[in-house]
């Protein structure tokens, strides 16, 4: 078990490189000089240059990607250009936001998903499966950008239940565990937790009658074994596929956040991409990036150290 | 290819003999869902196609007059947007772009990842591995974050939102085609044909394609959806389409101050990416099922 | 079977000129180490096995499962690199300066595998599958499909009736009835059989082998059959070689090995075979345990560790293949069969 462990976090390195060779790269398939978003366009020459040695961009570009790995480990992320403060700080308050976000959507998606697919599982042919096969594929083909703009018009609009916008009355992007910004939270956390519900429905739902249907349910259901009884049965075998599943998901909302957050003006990563990408903010996209990612390949590493601990058949050993 | 020869039918067969994709045709004609969910992408994609004619209104020139008039107004069925240009004329147009910024990256990804795998699983051994991990790295990012931040960094336009999806979906086919060439390679068959002589060229264009293209298009209809919505979705951030081009997801951002006023005409765009989202994926339900018969 | 041997049409070094020599065939199997495991470990699979098969005749080769038989048969067959050893094909060395082609050997050599339905391609009617070989080397549509009728109609399958059906439409026999079609369609000299009728009920099989019977006769064929089911082996082979952990332990004459098995091992399997006659009662022990790890094969004899009659000297040196009395088309790798081993249950010089 130790030894997976190790393999799994020696492979994860690489990958982790790579991201980061990807995040610095990315910012030079930008057409137009970097430096135009730093300088004036009538700047003198000699200014140019002074800011070209300041931020190490006459250096050929692995030396560059050499220098900005080494400030990034020591959580060192640049200035971002559009506001003057640096992109550690930036960053770091904006993942805050995002994580509460998609924290919150993707606990009532697993959940949801779990119970429908289970039900749907156990009731297969019923109503209830038909209802839940529905929902589940509502949710993986509905654009929840949409499904935002409907739940602010339905519920923001005509009910007046809760804001369409914002993180908060005040409108500082501060966080503070109220009733009154909870109540900012529902609507999209709501609407971004339709994508992993949709998924975890059909996962659950799948595993659940594959597994009814095994011999060693029957057999325990035909020696009359409580209900109770078989569903940990299957509980405790299905656990390890809808961790991975859900641990994905997880993954993906911080990334399908993006579009939910320019719906409701969320002060998250989504909010301070999109402004990295218009403003041309380089150092800002290429911190936002990077953070995010590394949270991917982070989430992925425990939940494939995770899968096989929790696993009764010990999987991978 | 096999290319279905009819033969004349045997007095003593039972059942006509067919090939597998005549198979499939057969089951996808007896789904009843399947008949009614293509009826209605055909109805999509021929009121796109043909919008030029069947639009009653210019879909770019409006009134001043006519802003933002709500539905089942005169001469305006769908009423009218910010710029009072009509709704329905701007949803057909907008079908023409949406679709094919939907189905041109998927097709990209099926063609161009399909090589790519086919290629890494039948040399195998250290090439397939070297492929395989350089596209372990773009799992390493959730794909709508890797779609914005690749538009982003090339910059808005159709093109680069094209090429940005199609990057994200490329590894996603390789994957599929390589492990079923991997799975393919190993059979017989493949050994009895390279006992009859046969090059590399001809094994896999006669006996890998044809078994490996089967769970690749069922792949690949099931990204249909995901890349309507993605690349509507980056139109809706600002990254695709650019103004003042009918586009769904464009449609959808420019309408989002029309909510308060006239809330069902603002949520129409969205509506339909939403129907021809989940078209897609129920078609991709049925060609998964119908392919799923014994080969 | 002794019907008397026409000359293949394409023959050269004429009848007493064996149709394959192989020699000292080799292929070993890197095992995949631990992380930190510094030496490379491999699988013994083929280890040095030489032999030969005489024109329109048959070579059965027996054994346990992985002792090595089919990798044997594709190392022949040129599916795999051999790490070493040379063939001969009718006089010519295969793939070798001045001797005979890749492409020209595979074309006299064809084989039929286990898994009559892995073996066809799934996508392609049988008509189509037997035309594929044929039609590459550039023979016409036409020809193809003319010859294509020829051969279904041969191994009995009406070419109108199943042409134009997939493999999933057929039964086990029937498919590799097209199994057997494809191989001929090249008109080859040699034919690896591996494991070909294992898979297929016993009522099947003997259709199938007594089709296998007639082709040798018509086609003047030389046969590969590879096969753990010694009964079969026995009703087609007209030589035998038993292997056992990638070595030929005993070779010789069906009559032979079935009424004077010399090996221990040999001896084991042989009283595995359920006997249909009461008189005739299993006396020497059937084998225990499994085949050791071929990874690290013990030195010495590798089958001691099985063996009862397992002695210091199986230890310390490893058997040759020697001839059993004076019969040279009869030999064994085994300690007991030579007088001068020390082996306390060697055979004497001359025995009564």
């Amino acid at each position: 078990m130790l030894t997976y462990i190790f393999k799994r976090v020696l492979y994860a390195i690489p990958i982790a490189l790579s991201v980061t060779v990807v995040s610095f790269i990315l910012v030079y398939l930008a057409p137009g000089d970097p430096l135009n978003a730093i300088a004036p366009a009538d700047a003198p020459a000699e200014v140019i240059q002074a800011l070209k040695s300041a931020y190490g961009l006459d250096r050929p570009v692995p030396v560059q990607y050499g220098m900005w790995l080494l400030r990034a480990v020591q959580g060192d992320l640049g200035t971002s250009i559009a506001s003057g403060r640096a992109v550690a700080g930036e960053v770091l308050s904006a993942v805050g936001n995002t994580l509460l976000l998609a924290g919150f959507a993707a606990f009532a998606g697993v959940l949801a998903g779990c119970i429908l697919g289970a039900l749907a599982g156990y009731h297969r042919g019923s109503w209830i499966d038909r209802a839940a096969t529905a929902v589940s594929v509502i949710g993986v083909s509905i654009p929840h950008y949409w499904l935002g703009l409907v739940l602010t018009i339905v519920f923001s609009i005509w009910l007046g239940w809760f804001p369409a916008m914002g993180a908060g009355p005040d409108g500082s992007g501060a966080w503070m565990w109220d009733a009154a910004h909870l109540r900012y939270l529902v609507l999209p956390a709501l609407t971004l937790s339709v994508i992993p519900m949709g998924i975890i429905t059909r996962t659950v739902r799948a595993l659940v009658a594959e597994m009814l249907e095994q011999e060693f349910v029957v057999a325990l259901r035909a020696r009359g074994l409580s209900g109770r009884a078989v569903f940990r049965h299957i509980a405790k075998n299905t656990a390890p596929t809808v961790l991975a599943v859900a641990g994905l998901q997880i993954g993906y909302l911080m990334g399908g956040s993006i579009l939910v957050e320019t719906v409701f003006a969320w002060p998250g990563t989504g909010y301070l991409l999109n402004t990295a990408i218009f403003q041309r903010d380089i150092p800002l996209l290429q911190g936002t990036l990077l953070v995010l990612c590394m949270f991917f390949v982070v989430l992925n590493l425990v939940v494939d150290i995770l899968q096989p601990l929790i696993d009764p058949r010990m999987g991978r050993g | 290819m096999p290319a279905s020869l009819v033969l004349p039918v045997n007095a003593v067969a039972a059942t006509p003999s067919r090939s597998y994709w005549a198979m499939v045709w057969h089951q996808l004609r007896r789904d009843p869902m399947a008949l009614f969910i293509s009826a209605i992408l055909l109805l999509i994609i021929l009121s796109a196609v043909f919008a030029p004619w069947l639009a009653p209104d210019d879909a770019y020139k409006g009134s001043m007059l006519h802003r933002l008039l709500p539905m089942g107004s005169e001469g305006h069925l769908l009423g009218t947007d910010e710029l009072g240009r009509d709704m329905v004329s701007r949803l057909m147009y907008g079908g023409r772009i949406s679709l094919l910024m939907g189905v041109i990256p998927v097709l990209a990804a099926f063609v161009i990842g399909t090589a790519i795998g086919l290629f890494a699983g039948y040399v195998g051994g250290t090439v397939n591995m070297a492929i395989m991990r350089v596209l372990d790295v773009f799992y390493a990012f959730p794909s709508v974050l890797l779609a914005v931040a690749i538009s982003g960094a090339l910059g808005p336009g159709m093109s680069n939102s094209l090429i940005a999806l199609s990057l994200i979906f490329i590894p996603q086919v390789v994957r599929v085609a390589e492990s079923v060439t991997t799975q393919v390679r190993k059979l017989d068959y493949i050994e009895a044909a390279r006992m009859s002589g046969a090059g590399a060229f001809s094994i896999i264009r006669v006996h890998v394609l044809g078994n490996v293209l089967g769970p690749v298009f069922v792949y690949a209809t099931g990204l249909l959806s995901v890349s309507m919505i993605l690349a509507s979705g980056l139109s809706f951030l600002g990254l695709g389409v650019k103004p003042p081009e009918p586009e769904w997801g464009l449609m959808l951002n420019t309408l989002r101050s029309a909510i308060y006023t006239n809330p069902w005409v603002a949520a129409l765009p969205g509506a339909l990416i939403f129907i021809t989202s989940i078209a897609f994926n129920l078609l991709a339900d049925s060609v998964r099922s119908a392919m799923d018969i014994r080969r | 079977m002794n019907t008397l041997v026409q000359p293949h049409s394409q023959d050269r070094g004429g009848p007493s000129q064996p149709l394959l020599i192989v020699r000292d065939l080799k292929k070993y199997f890197p095992v995949r180490g631990g992380l930190l495991e510094r030496k490379r470990r491999f699988v013994h699979a083929v280890d040095g096995v030489s032999f030969s098969v005489p024109k329109g005749k048959t070579l059965g080769i027996v054994g346990e499962s992985g002792c090595g038989k089919s990798t044997t048969a594709r190392l022949i067959a040129h599916l795999m690199a051999p790490d070493d050893g040379s063939m001969i094909f009718d006089g010519e060395g295969v793939a070798e300066l001045g001797g005979i082609e890749l492409k020209e050997f595979r074309r006299n050599l064809q084989m039929v595998f286990q898994d009559s339905y892995a073996s066809l391609n799934p996508r392609l009617s049988i008509a189509e599958t037997v035309a594929y070989g044929p039609r590459i080397h550039g023979v016409t549509a036409t020809e193809a499909g003319r010859l294509t009728r020829d051969l279904l109609f041969r191994v009995g399958l009406e070419p109108d009736q199943f042409g134009s059906r997939y493999p999933h439409e057929l039964s086990g026999g029937q498919r590799q009835r097209v199994n057997i079609a494809r191989a001929l369609a090249f008109d080859p000299r040699m034919v690896i059989l591996d494991e070909a009728v294992a898979a297929l009920d016993k009522s099947v099989q003997a259709q199938v082998l007594n089709l296998l019977q007639e082709l040798k006769a018509e086609r003047q064929l030389t046969y590969l059959f590879i096969s753990h089911d010694l009964h079969v082996v026995h009703y087609l082979s007209d030589h035998v070689m038993v292997m056992y952990l990638g070595e030929v332990v005993e070779t010789g004459p069906v009559e032979d090995i079935y009424g004077h098995a010399a090996h221990p091992y040999t001896r084991a399997l042989l009283s595995a075979v359920p006997s249909m006659d009461p008189e005739h009662r299993t006396r020497v022990p059937p084998l225990n345990g499994d085949p050791p790890n071929p990874i690290d094969p013990p030195g010495g004899c590798r089958f001691r560790d099985r063996c009862p009659h397992a002695h210091a000297v199986c230890a310390a040196r490893a058997p040759v293949l020697a001839a059993v009395g004076e019969n040279i088309a009869h030999s064994v790798a085994c300690h007991m069969n030579d007088s001068l081993s020390g082996h306390p249950e060697a055979k004497q010089e001359y025995p009564a």
